[in-house]
């Protein structure tokens, strides 16, 4: 398959749409494990990348260049966490796409895999904890494994995201370890990890994209 | 809840435009960054320069801690988020003046990534020595058997006060961190929450209480804590309190303490003092000597009700951090 500039550009897009209709359901997952801001503080980052995206961006083709900018600009909108998480993933992500405008099963799969190292690198956090690792981690040993068999992106991908959802849905199960939610101990039971969450939707946005691209 | 503001997503602007605005003799917000502000008068030569930061609505925290005797700059993060590295690279790069910079902030993930990312670029892009110290004074955020993951609360200030003074009487980088380090080692902080505050973006309370409950160990940004019951008379409250900070850090007979009664937004100083009383009772009791006392709002949470105590034990090093002057737009001690 092959993913353009623009239709990179298209799902970054589509994130930020999906996290303003999200934005809400992200926040009351929070307000249960910890200051219920996580809704909010995605939005404030994407809405920052949407702004470049119209903007610097615009005309931009270098795949590479438009992850890196997308890292850069969501970690100055929100600091926190999550800034440094997902701008570490954009960023490592970014090496795959140097210099390139349109992308090949090959790049978008090495763009992930440097994605998820990148943010495990960063945060430390282990599967159990009850983080978005819970969601990625998953992800990237189901796509590693199954584009080593097919070489094949989009059905690689797509079982990526099967298991991403696992992941997202055994953090209801999990006791907080990392964060600031670590002192709810048993409290922290019954209640989906809003990290987890939201890279969830990520993933699944990334793959609704591809699959329309596909399609038209 | 209802707040006088003009649009949520534009309170940490407004707020820094205002600060800036009301202090121009002791705070200015640097160019390169709106998110990064430092003292109004330049950071002496040789000084090693004093980095505090965190993200809003903690005031007076951090903001009004840049002046005097204190710290030389502070990066403002959103609310209850960590800033970003950029403001934090910025104001290191206008605070140092050869002999390098410490930052002081509290153990939150955010925060570790965020400084910790400043702190190399700093170093990569500058050659700007950066030492750390984070704050983990509160009691409640994890056992003791696991002290070093426990978050920063109050006590951050007095951390920041030890660095601020240590840097200003001209001790180098190495030292800065050594007695900022050992104030943190010496301070601990328990605290109780009594009502939810509720973010500007969402409007909910944080948290649930009942009419009649408290939380003892209540996080700074409504962050559950190890116990819900029956709100008691403040001086049960505060037995338990103090109880938990000796029974983790024992004190003895004829040392001296620095002790701070900290109110978290909407506790009125009425209630401060009425507890502050019974601290000075149990301390006086125990023989423990206060050397010095703070009792008011110096880290709040939004509109938070419940308050926090802080005790830092004082050796002869530490008591003249503590005594040496300040004067910063939110606190003048002479």
């Amino acid at each position: 398959m092959k993913v353009t500039a623009e239709e990179l550009k298209t799902f970054l897009k589509n994130v930020v749409t999906m996290i303003e209709e999200q934005k809400d359901y992200l926040c009351e997952l929070d307000r249960k494990l910890g200051d219920g801001d996580h809704g909010v503080t995605m939005s404030i980052g994407w809405q920052a990348v949407n702004e470049k995206l119209d903007g610097d961006l615009k005309e931009e083709v270098d795949c590479g260049k438009i992850s890196i900018l997308t890292g850069r600009t969501f970690l100055s909108a929100v600091g926190s966490s999550v800034g440094p998480l997902y701008a570490t993933g954009f960023m490592r992500g970014a090496k795959a796409f140097q210099g390139k405008s349109e992308l090949k099963d090959e790049d978008l799969k090495d763009f992930w895999v440097a994605f998820i190292e990148g943010i495990k690198e960063r945060g430390k956090a282990e599967v159990g904890d009850k983080t978005m690792i819970d969601t990625l981690q998953p992800a990237l040993e189901s796509l590693q494994a199954d584009f080593e068999k097919s070489n094949n992106f989009l059905s690689a991908f797509e079982s990526a995201v099967q298991a991403a959802e696992k992941g997202m849905e055994s953090t209801k199960d999990m006791l907080s370890k990392r964060g600031r939610s670590s002192r709810l101990g048993e409290r922290s039971l019954g209640t989906t990890d809003p990290g987890a969450a939201s890279a969830f939707m990520i993933l699944n946005t990334f793959l609704a994209t591809i699959k329309s691209v596909q399609v038209a | 809840m209802k707040k006088l503001i003009n649009n949520p997503t534009k309170v940490v602007e407004e707020m820094i435009e205002g600060y800036v605005k009301a202090y121009p003799k002791h705070v200015r917000q640097l160019a390169e960054n709106e998110r990064a502000l430092v003292t109004a008068k330049a950071t002496r030569e040789g000084k090693v320069g004093v980095l505090i930061g965190g993200g809003s609505g903690h005031e007076p925290a951090f903001i009004g801690y840049v002046g005097d005797g204190m710290a030389d700059g502070v990066a403002v993060g959103n609310i209850f988020a960590s800033p970003p590295p950029d403001p934090i690279l910025e104001a290191t790069k206008a605070i140092d003046k050869g002999e390098g910079v410490i930052y002081v902030y509290g153990n939150y993930a955010g925060d570790v990534m965020n400084f910790g990312m400043a702190a190399e670029l700093a170093d990569l892009e500058s050659g700007i020595r950066v030492g750390s110290v984070l704050v983990t004074d509160d009691v409640a955020s994890a056992p003791k058997a696991e002290k070093e993951k426990r978050r920063g609360i109050a006590g951050e200030f007095f951390v920041t006060k030890v660095a601020g003074a240590a840097a200003d009487k001209g001790y180098n980088l190495d030292d800065v961190v050594r007695v900022a380090q050992k104030a943190n080692d010496y301070t601990r902080t328990m605290g109780v929450g009594l009502t939810p505050c509720s973010l500007p973006q969402t409007g909910k309370p944080s948290f649930e209480l009942a009419e009649n409950e408290m939380e003892i160990g209540l996080g700074h940004h409504g962050e559950p804590g190890i116990e819900k019951g029956e709100l008691q008379p403040a001086d049960q409250v505060v037995d338990r309190l103090v109880n938990d900070i000796l029974t983790d850090m024992p004190i003895d007979l004829g040392e001296k303490v620095a002790v701070l009664v900290n109110g978290l937004g909407s506790t009125t100083n009425m209630e401060l003092y009425i507890m502050f009383r019974r601290v000075e009772q149990i301390l006086s009791e125990k023989g423990i000597e206060i050397h010095r006392s703070y009792v008011g709002s110096y880290s709040t949470s939004l509109e938070m009700g419940g308050a926090s105590v802080t005790i830092t034990r004082l050796d002869e090093e530490l008591a003249a951090f503590v005594d040496h002057p300040a004067d910063c737009p939110m606190y003048v001690q002479k």
